[in-house]
């Protein structure tokens, strides 16, 4: 088994409506799709977490030379639709799987049942593993 | 790990005979399954206090057919009644009867069947082969307890929906079979190998662990020559641990180790056992392995390693199983035998069948520095280390390419990263 990061930005995909904007039933539709997704990735055991984060009203970035205080600031940050707005942590068999879960992530519907065709990251996380069983010579 | 140590040993040790009872009777392996365990935390939290019982194998499949009696009452499930039956009323004298060691191959054979993905059969084998707990099985393999529950609960659907009766495999699936469970048990001990740099102590040690799962396959199959060679390859591979790792955790490669801190009894006994299984016959791949591995620790200094031999037998395996991998490995050894470019040569042929492998830039690193080509070598342990899914290999494989870059002796940057506390 291996783990990948699926992380997804505050990009909208095709769609440039703000979810403010969409109506009532559409939000529900939209999160009934991650809900379910949610539940069916926890039932097969793959899920190991997932968080949404907030966005860049609340975030701060910060930085240190070890002597000084750090210097706290509002930004500057990516663009907001390039800013990470959450993530999936799972634990899956296969690339294969991890690309058809972030699929499966970027289609999430939006106003009128569109799919938003999200850009969805998938990132390998590193392990602990060691050559020497299969490559003794190393 | 609950309870004392020897309750431990014992209760572990018991756990699949009880289940493979409580299965034989009830049919219902899932159901059988949690019972065993809800009864080994029941001993484990009153052996303690109350003694352990005069027939602790007749208490245990006592308490977990009352578990599984409970269950199945409060399911109440028509279709259960039969072998509700069946667990009321237990042939006389089966519960203080011998330990059949054919219960536990069976459960065994059952956890590690084909139409598991291997995550699966590794994660079932564990709780009911090895006795250890959701909680246990899931911090080794650094997940949430719940991910675990579920992968568990999953396997155990499939294989009811696989219906798969219980009992040993027919002749004619005997060898694939057990091929799953010698595979399941190699993954086991690779994934507690690959983490004993980590510095988590609560982690269970899975190595270790799959070192008693093959010992017990061992014991109960003597005469096959493969389950010897699996075993043999663990101990080998285990007695080369203490020198694997420095202090500070960091990997040191099989040329630089120091030799003296390989544990002698475990070769001692991995020599012995595939020294035993190759003169048997049948030939595979886990004893192929393991005699390459009693080759390199038989070796008291890297240069009196036999890499003819080495390299004969990675020919042998690499037929056999047609891994690129081995190809890769094999390599190496014509290196060592016949110079760097012939082994740089065969690793040409690898580009297709590895693309993009960190391993083979890696293999190709390591050959570009025995020809003195620093500039490649370095070129090459910087991509190996740019695609290394490994926090270790990575810092191993950097580390390489800074310590060529500074045009240092590789002796030198030994002596001063290992320092005189390694051991």
């Amino acid at each position: 088994m291996t783990k990948y990061l699926l992380t997804v930005d505050y990009n909208g995909g095709v769609i440039e409506t703000p979810m403010t904007e969409w109506a009532p039933e559409e939000i529900k539709a939209h999160m009934d799709y991650y809900g379910a997704l949610n539940q069916e990735l926890t039932d097969s055991g793959e899920l190991v977490e997932q968080q949404a984060l907030t966005g860049p009203e609340l975030a701060k970035v910060v930085s240190s030379d070890g002597g000084t205080a750090p210097v706290v600031t509002d930004g500057p940050f990516a663009e907001f639709k390039e800013m990470l707005a959450g993530y999936q942590l799972v634990d899956v068999e296969s690339e294969d799987r991890a690309i058809e879960i972030a699929a499966k992530v970027s289609r999430v519907p939006g106003p009128g049942g569109m799919p938003l065709q999200q850009p969805i990251g998938v990132r390998l996380v590193m392990d602990d593993s060691d050559f020497e069983l299969l490559t003794p010579e190393l | 790990m609950r309870g004392a140590p020897h309750n431990e040993d014992l209760l572990r040790e018991l756990a699949p005979q009880v289940l493979g009872v409580l299965v034989r009777r009830s049919s219902d392996f899932d159901a059988a399954e949690d019972a065993v365990q809800e009864a080994l935390l029941s001993a484990a939290r009153h052996w303690p206090e109350e003694g352990t019982p005069d027939n602790p194998r007749g208490w245990l499949i006592q308490t977990s057919s009352r578990k599984l009696l409970d269950h199945m009452r409060s399911e109440k499930a028509r279709r259960r009644r039969e072998s509700l039956a069946a667990v009321r009323e237990p042939p006389a004298g089966e519960s203080t009867g011998p330990p059949s060691r054919d219960d536990t191959l069976t459960v065994l054979f059952m956890c590690c069947h084909p139409s598991l993905t291997a995550a699966s059969a590794i994660a079932l084998t564990l709780r009911a082969i090895g006795g250890l707990t959701t909680a246990e099985i899931a911090s080794a393999f650094l997940v949430p307890e719940a991910t675990m529950a579920q992968r568990i609960s999953r396997a155990k659907q499939r294989i009811k929906a696989s219906d798969v009766p219980f009992g040993m495999p027919t002749r004619a699936e005997w060898t694939q079979r057990l091929r799953s469970v010698l595979h399941a048990l190699y993954l086991i001990f690779n994934e507690g190998y690959a983490s004993s740099a980590g510095d988590d102590l609560h982690r269970v040690e899975l190595s270790s662990e799959a070192i008693r799962l093959t010992r017990m396959v061992h014991r109960m199959l003597p005469d096959d020559s493969e389950v010897a060679g699996l075993l043999a390859l663990m101990l080998l591979t285990d007695a080369r641990r203490p020198a694997r790792t420095d202090a500070d955790g960091e990997l040191i490669a099989l040329d630089e180790q120091d030799r003296t801190l390989w544990d002698r009894q475990l070769i001692a006994e991995g020599v012995a056992l595939i020294d035993g299984a190759v003169t048997k016959g049948a030939v595979g791949e886990y004893q192929l392995q393991a005699a390459i591995a009693a080759l390199h620790v038989r070796a008291a200094r890297v240069e009196h390693t036999d890499w003819p031999q080495i390299l004969a037998l990675y020919g042998l395996l690499e037929r056999m199983t047609g891994n690129p991998v081995v190809s890769l490995n094999r390599a190496i050894a014509a290196a060592m035998v016949h110079g760097p470019a012939e082994g740089l040569t065969l690793l040409g042929a690898l580009d297709e069948r590895l693309p993009r492998h960190y391993r083979l830039d890696a293999v190709r690193a390591h050959l570009f520095e025995m020809v003195g080509d620093v500039e490649a070598a370095v070129k090459h342990y910087r991509a190996a280390a740019s695609r290394t899914t490994s926090v270790p290999e990575q810092r191993y494989l950097t580390k390489r390419a800074a310590r060529l870059r500074a045009g240092l002796d590789a002796k030198d940057v030994k002596n001063s990263t290992q320092g005189p506390s390694t051991d």
